[in-house]
């Protein structure tokens, strides 16, 4: 079956398509540009990286950009979903969701309505376990967002390791954080992955960060051999 | 419950079940087109988890599931796995769509739930019971649970594995008495 994986360059959506990729044919990535910071769908930090992280996986990548307004949004996904059917021929769309029914339920519903299988590998996993998954499969993740207390600024850019997991565990138990974000506290950006042909090394970045709140951006990147 | 065997739903709709009941002493996964009615016996109790929402493969293939007919032991099936439980009890599908969170209402005293609550939802079908069976409970739409009138076979529609984990956990522990490690 061909596939398409809903592709933010982040944590989740790089390991969905890392599962799917092994047992199904990934003929794209789909991803959704929103203007919106506050969107609840498609808002990530360094959203403008999934077009070198499609080139490091040699994938074709589908990109739409959307104001980011609650339902329009969700019609924008739509019609990237439709371009990658009539590009690509998918029959099924890959996500990387883990708990959120709000958003899961809404991508179930576009699929259903365009008839393309929609399918979750990722759905309920534990989250240490995912992050544990992440470090086993050498993936080399990095923090590009903050947006809970009590993560700050320091922060933003360190690599997703063991001793990062066990801070981020510390402060489940301490403060009910969710340690892989799923509450929206951190967001992640991909540099490496094992279905990577070439890693990403950035160049440049800058950093916008007020008290809990915080984003990594990478302004400018390129790929090298691994 | 997937069509195939090597399948993406098997991360979907197995393995949040395993996760749940995974206290328990020992169990084992078997794709459905490798159960036999001497392993269904053998087995302390049987799920049959859902499927994704394109995946309705085992409504056509009926013929594997002839173990249950005869089997002793509780048998729990979720979604895809509850549809399969009425076509192999003479009962009928209908149509029934249901995506996200759904409100169910208990209507017959069971050992599962009770009351009214929040359930997470992912169907296209649901069922009209035989006579073999009853509706325990239901939604708004359509049958949301049913039970055999004799035997220890329950059906549900919604997704305990997602929301309301007891409801697993009470059919693993209750009524079919696992051992927990």
């Amino acid at each position: 079956m061909k596939l398409g994986v809903l592709y933010s360059g982040g944590k989740d959506s790089s390991l969905a398509l890392h599962i799917a990729a092994a047992h199904e044919t990934v003929a794209c990535l789909v991803t959704v540009v929103s203007k919106n910071k506050e969107s609840y769908m498609f808002h990530t930090p360094n959203i403008d990286l999934t077009g070198l992280q499609a080139e490091a996986l040699k994938l074709p990548l589908v990109k739409k950009l959307t104001e980011g307004k609650k339902e329009t949004e969700l019609k924008d996904l739509e019609l990237a979903i439709i371009d990658a059917m009539n590009l690509f021929g998918i029959e099924g769309l890959v996500t990387g969701a883990v708990e959120s029914v709000y958003q899961s339920t809404r991508i179930q519903s576009i699929c259903h309505r365009l008839d393309i299988w929609c399918l979750n590998p990722l759905w309920k996993k534990n989250q240490r376990n995912l992050l544990e998954t992440l470090i086993e499969k050498r993936f080399k993740a990095i923090i590009s967002g903050v947006f809970a207390y009590p993560l700050d600024e320091s922060w933003l850019g360190k690599e997703i390791n063991a001793d990062l997991i066990t801070r981020l565990i510390k402060l489940e138990k301490e403060f009910g954080i969710s340690p892989s974000g799923e509450g929206g506290e951190i967001e992640t950006t991909v540099l490496d992955a094992p279905l990577f042909k070439k890693r990403i090394e950035i160049l440049e970045t800058s950093i916008e960060a007020k008290g809990n709140s915080g984003v990594y951006n990478v302004t400018k990147a390129r790929l090298v051999p691994k | 419950m997937n069509s195939k065997k090597d399948s993406l739903g098997f991360y979907e709709f197995v393995l949040p079940i395993i996760s749940v009941v995974e206290t328990l002493d020992s169990f084992v996964v078997r794709h459905y087109t490798e159960v036999n009615a001497n392993e269904a016996e053998a087995s302390d109790s049987i799920i049959l988890s859902g499927t994704p929402l394109k995946d309705n493969a085992t409504l056509n293939q009926t013929d594997k599931f002839g173990w249950m007919k005869n089997c002793s032991k509780p048998i729990l099936g979720i979604c895809a796995g509850m549809q399969t439980i009425g076509l192999i009890f003479g009962s009928k599908l209908t149509k029934c769509l249901g995506m996200g969170m759904t409100k169910v209402s208990t209507i017959v005293e069971n050992p599962l739930f009770s009351s009214t609550f929040q359930a997470y939802s992912l169907h296209n079908y649901s069922v009209v019971p035989s006579v073999e069976f009853e509706v325990i409970a239901e939604s708004n739409q359509c049958s949301q649970a049913i039970k055999h009138r004799q035997r220890n076979i329950y059906g549900i529609l919604f997704h305990p594995e997602v929301r309301n984990h007891e409801i697993l956990q009470r059919f693993v522990y209750t009524i079919s008495k696992h051992r927990r490690v």
